[in-house]
């Protein structure tokens, strides 16, 4: 139940971990589109390298980082497979319906670096950032919305609230299951509508309790004079600092490489 | 006659990852049928890791428990038959009501035991009048009774089963002092008339103290004493060493003694002191 491992925030102290959340977003999103306007070797590359660089910046163990490739793997695989036996042009190998060609094979290698590098680029914000921060800066940076009547404030709320409640309510089914359990409730056995149908006396429950919870949580959050975002202050003002000016230039340069890389150097293919 | 035997019992949490952390470590002792047992101990002292490891909801690191003198996990897949042996009712265990009817939640253990009709429909109105659940109550939805019928309901879910042995973990959190003590004697005159073995966890010493024949202590995930409640009692100095405390009447009587009066140590109830003060006032020819 508790192995969830993408989008998980992992507390420790790094340069990365000190970034504005705002920036850290910013850079997410550029650099996602600059895998994906990586397109020659050299410009692959020096993302690549990028991505190394963030991933040994940012303090977390590198198994963590594999722990949520594992995920993907399989994606991975049947895409480049994908792509392999989808190329154009004179085919180098061929048998029934399949055939591999230079352009094919280029295809797959770089399709499978691009999801590499999206995934590793994501998950080393989620790693990096707590949630509170991640929803913090997601409600400053949509707040030019609010000018088409999005409540921004209330999403970013609803974000943080749901959050914070994931692994209570985790623990919670933790509970009511081995409640049931000592009532005999039998979960590991049984046809698939068995099954499921034992699920019952586990979410009924659950759906009580949060209600419940949902409840509590908005008389105490009235209790404190809550009325939503208009006119709400904040404790944590976020201002960016050196550190913050420094990771722009760096991100910029990088951007300009890869487009360099891309108009002066050859294509191999 | 020993019913339960547990043996070296030590349970660990996350094993071999860095939050790894002992919630049990060494736990031996004997229970014999028909016993009232507590259990007392401070909040993380590895007294629920304990019940839970009892009725097989979790399978001990290492050590054993002997059940009628057959280890429970000899046949892991017949663990379930263990759990309506030993039947453990969950701190605030209104959360776990789900069906529609009081009577059928109460039914769900006997169902899942596969018993016929009769018979369940026979428990369910039984363990009814064990907690003290009106009639009338049965056929509304739990989640229309107060907190107390509530908790109430969910108890009677479980000896529904009629295991064994009852274990209850705090039933009394969180209930006003009237209802405590209504539903303490009720589980004492279940454990009376069916001469099964119940054992009470709690962290209330008066509740302990007035119900209970032998009562463990846990510490820091260790058994560090079991015994009578009275010989329990009679040691507050150690026990306010590891952050219990004695009952109140204890203390009281306690101090008396210290101030010269010629009691009887280890008294566990107002009514047994109030006897014996009164006998020491009469001797005194004060009253």
């Amino acid at each position: 139940m508790r192995d969830i491992t993408l989008g998980q925030y992992f507390p420790c102290d790094s340069v990365l971990h000190r970034l504005d959340p705002r920036l850290k977003i910013v850079s997410l999103i550029a650099f996602i589109v600059l895998t994906f306007c990586a397109f020659n070797f050299y410009s692959l590359a020096l993302v690549g390298a990028t991505v190394i660089a963030v991933v040994l910046l940012s303090n977390v163990p590198v198994k963590m980082y594999l722990k949520s490739l594992k995920v993907i793997i399989i994606i991975v695989i049947i895409t480049s497979l994908l792509n392999l036996f989808y190329g154009q042009g004179e085919p180098i190998f061929q048998w029934w319906i399949f055939k591999v060609t230079w352009a094919g094979i280029y295809n797959a290698i770089f399709v499978c670096f691009r999801i590499i590098f999206l995934i590793l680029f994501s998950s080393a914000l989620t790693f990096t950032t707590s949630p509170n921060d991640l929803t913090d800066a997601l409600e400053r940076l949509m707040k030019p919305l609010t000018v088409f009547h999005i409540k921004v404030h209330e999403i970013a709320m609803m974000m943080t609230i749901a959050l914070r409640f994931v692994p209570t309510l985790l623990e919670e089914t933790d509970k009511i299951m081995a409640a049931q359990k000592a009532r005999g409730a039998d979960m590991e056995s049984g046809s698939l509508v068995a099954r499921s149908k034992a699920l019952i006396p586990i979410l009924v429950p659950l759906f009580v309790s949060s209600f419940r919870r949902a409840y509590e949580l908005a008389v105490a959050m009235e209790c404190r004079c809550y009325q939503g975002g208009d006119g709400r202050t904040r404790m944590k003002q976020l201002k960016l600092m050196k550190r913050d000016y420094i990771c722009i230039a760096i991100c910029l340069l990088v951007i300009a490489g890869v487009v360099l890389c891309n108009i002066f150097l050859p294509q191999i293919r | 006659m020993s019913l339960l035997n547990v043996r070296d019992l030590v349970y660990t949490y996350s094993l071999g990852s860095p939050l790894e952390h002992t919630a049990v470590d060494s736990v031996s002792f004997t229970i014999k049928k028909g016993e009232f047992i507590g259990i007392i101990g401070h909040t993380g002292s590895g007294k629920s890791t304990l019940v839970q490891m009892l009725n097989g909801l979790l399978k001990p690191t290492s050590g054993t428990i002997e059940l009628d003198g057959v280890n429970i996990w000899a046949k892991p897949k017949e663990i379930r038959r263990i759990r309506f042996q030993v039947g453990l009712v969950f701190q605030y265990p209104e959360y776990q009501l789900f069906e529609d009817t009081v009577a059928k939640d109460i039914a769900f253990g006997p169902t899942n035991m596969g018993l016929d009709s009769e018979e369940i429909e026979n428990r369910v109105y039984r363990s009814a009048e064990f907690v003290g659940l009106k009639r009338e109550l049965l056929e509304k939805s739990p989640f229309d009774l107060s907190g107390g019928e509530k908790r109430r309901a969910a108890i009677a879910g479980v000896i529904a089963m009629d295991p064994d042995i009852l274990i209850l973990d705090e039933p009394c959190a969180g209930l006003d002092p009237v209802g405590r003590d209504i539903l303490l004697s009720q589980i004492y005159h279940y454990h009376r008339e069916r001469g099964n073995t119940v054992i009470l966890v709690s962290h209330s010493m008066e509740d302990v103290a007035s119900v209970c024949d032998r009562v463990m202590v846990m510490n820091r995930a260790r058994l560090e004493m079991f015994d009578t409640s009275q010989n329990i009692f009679s040691r507050g100095e150690e026990l306010r060493e590891i952050g219990l405390r004695v009952p109140q009447i204890t203390s009281i009587v306690d101090n008396l003694i210290e101030a010269g009066v010629p009691l009887s140590k280890g008294v566990l109830t107002v009514d047994k002191a109030v006897l014996d003060i009164t006998e020491y006032l009469k001797k005194e020819g004060r009253l």
